[in-house]
């Protein structure tokens, strides 16, 4: 396994996640979507920070302070999308007391 | 964290104990005075100790014309460019507080959570103004947006849910863009350091033959800067990433929207600024982006200010001037590529100038839309009509805003305006300048038949509006800065100058 193949796979994950968060009616369902964005932003970060940047900085002599900065960063992106999912799902509830239906496509008060 | 952290980060700690403050006080004490002085008095500490970092009081290194101050890790940095921001974001906060008061009464329950939360936001805001670190401005971005959601969504209607929901995903969705824009930028240049990545690039552009240090040569950088700036295109609300603004300003409650239309915008452009003048400012990337900046403001200029014609709800009105008003502001930004001639400041700093003067105009305008539909209880231009008969003093305000967001002299519209062309001129960018001069003549068409609305039409009933007093303070405060700053703009011109001479160290 190489660099290539995880940043093909974070990219093919990254627009399937974005596609779906375009094109699905179901809330729920757009909040995975999402997540699978963040999931992808996540493979790729750690695959960068295990591939390139230790032989990117310094003509290839590591740098012991900038070698986990990528696995840091995803962890803060996977705490940060809970808070936001969260928030998410605590709206997706108003929403379905006021309209009793979880598709946002069902949600059409404000005028386009 | 050392004591010289804490204390450069003064000003967000007291805002956001603040906000926690409010909160515990409110389960105790049911006395709603009391918690209104509170934040009266507790506004006041994040602005005491801004302006003692200002004037570099207790700093180990002093805040002299050309020193920066880095904390907590080099993931701070606090100079004037970053204080000036914070100045900006207590200023719209106390406004859009003191707007609240007399609109909270709508949602009873949650009053005391909505200061809270929008006094994190705003904690967020002034973090973002001041991160140099990638991961650092994603957390800053999310402090502040996530607030803002559940602040859309607090009225609980269909409206308000509907709109909170819109922001939501749509905020994540930009998150998502711009972190993988991050993570390509830091794993190609192998740091999150905003200055690093400007050093980072400089090295790679320099020994252009040995490509094979670097993934997929100059194209992975630009991927990420593309990702990077539809990320904040969503934050400015510039078109292509414009959908979500009018169904979100419709639906949120009103001081909300003002909030949002001026320090969400302001925060965005101020991180902007950090970002693409301090990472991805040398030449070879230059080019490209400042060229996309180009086209998104042509954009956002012609089809907010066409589509803003067709409006019948007020708030969605200034949703598609606000759209058109970005688009002017991204003129600032376009003209990077006149560096080396030494124009590259002017752009910035008329960026920093027209996002004062858009806060001060725009929140008046706001508030004097606030201060009607508390008594119309309606949105819709037709229900102006004839305000001028019934609040002689709203009417006169908000036909000032209004002239102000035109740009016609003598308001602070006018000259912010005259500054972002004038800087787009210097850069050679005229057909940029013809597109923003056409624009504005055709977003005459919709401001003024505004105060055609309210001064010509016969008022449909005839009960005098009343403004209560901190409403009343708000719209004088802000309506004297458009003056104010139209008749003599040169201080604020300056500390703008002062501002933005940090950006390009």
């Amino acid at each position: 396994m190489g660099l290539q193949q995880f940043l093909i796979i974070g990219a093919i994950l990254f627009f399937i996640g974005l596609f779906g968060a375009f094109t699905k009616r179901n809330t729920i369902v757009v909040l995975m979507c999402i997540e699978l964005m963040f999931n992808a932003v996540n493979l790729t970060a750690v695959a960068m920070s295990r591939y390139v940047v230790p032989y990117n900085n310094n003509h290839g002599v590591l740098i012991p302070e900038t070698i986990l900065t990528g696995h840091i960063f995803s962890i803060f992106i996977i705490t940060i999308a809970a808070a936001e999912i969260a928030i998410g799902l605590a709206i997706v509830i108003a929403l379905v007391r006021n309209y009793k239906s979880v598709f946002i496509s069902d949600a059409k008060e404000l005028k386009h | 964290m050392t004591p010289q952290d804490i204390y450069l980060l003064s000003p967000e700690i007291s805002l956001a104990g603040l906000a926690l403050t409010i909160v515990i006080l409110d389960v105790f004490i049911k006395n709603r005075l009391l918690v209104q002085s509170t934040i009266g008095i507790g506004l006041l500490v994040p602005v005491i100790f801004s302006i003692l970092l200002w004037n570099g009081i207790g700093i180990e290194t002093s805040l002299d014309s050309n020193t920066q101050t880095f904390g907590v890790f080099n993931t701070l940095v606090v100079d004037k460019f970053t204080l000036l921001f914070k100045f900006m974001f207590l200023g719209i906060l106390s406004i859009v507080i003191m707007s609240s008061m007399s609109y909270v009464h709508r949602f009873e329950r949650t009053k005391i959570e909505y200061f809270s939360l929008l006094i994190f936001s705003t904690v967020g805001m002034m973090l973002l103004s001041s991160t140099r670190e990638l991961v650092t401005i994603y957390i800053a971005l999310e402090l502040t947006a996530l607030p803002m959601a559940a602040l859309i969504a607090i009225s609980g209607n269909k409206l308000s849910s509907e709109a909170g929901i819109k922001f939501l995903i749509l905020s994540a969705i930009s998150s998502a863009l711009l972190l993988y824009g991050m993570v390509w930028v830091y794993g190609l240049t192998g740091t999150t350091d905003v200055a690093e990545i400007f050093l980072s690039i400089e090295e790679m552009s320099r020994q252009n033959g040995s490509v094979s240090m670097i993934a997929f040569g100059n194209y992975g950088l630009l991927l990420g800067v593309i990702f990077i700036i539809a990320g904040f295109g969503f934050k400015i609300s510039s078109v292509p990433f414009h959908m979500w603004v009018p169904d979100v300003y419709e639906g949120a409650p009103t001081p909300i929207t003002a909030f949002l239309s001026v320090a969400s915008k302001a925060a965005g452009f101020a991180v902007i600024l950090r970002v693409f003048y301090g990472s991805f400012s040398s030449d070879v990337l230059s080019i490209e982006w400042s060229m996309l900046f180009a086209i998104m403001a042509v954009l956002s200029m012609v089809i907010g200010n066409f589509v803003a014609i067709a409006q019948k709800n007020i708030k969605r009105l200034l949703a598609y001037s606000t759209i058109a008003h970005a688009g002017y502001i991204m003129m600032g930004l376009t003209v990077v590529s006149g560096r080396m001639e030494g124009v590259a400041l002017e752009g910035p700093s008329s960026v920093v100038f027209y996002l004062i003067g858009y806060a001060a105009t725009n929140l008046a305008a706001f508030v004097a839309v606030i201060a009607v539909s508390n008594k119309t209880g309606s949105d819709l231009i037709e229900d102006f009509s004839g305000i001028a008969k019934r609040s002689p003093i709203i009417a006169i305000c908000l036909a000032v805003a209004l002239i102000s967001l035109t740009g016609i002299p003598p308001t602070v519209g006018f000259m912010a305006k005259l500054n972002v062309f004038n800087s787009a001129l210097n850069g050679g960018l005229w057909w940029l300048v013809l597109a923003g001069t056409i624009s504005s003549v055709v977003s005459a068409y919709y401001y003024l038949r505004i105060i055609k609305v309210m001064y010509l039409s016969d008022p449909l009933e005839n009960a005098p509006i009343k403004l209560d007093p901190l409403t009343g303070i708000a719209l004088m405060v802000t309506v004297s800065a458009v003056v104010v700053f139209g008749l003599y703009p040169t201080p604020v011109i300056k500390a703008a100058h002062i501002a933005v001479e940090f950006l390009l160290i």
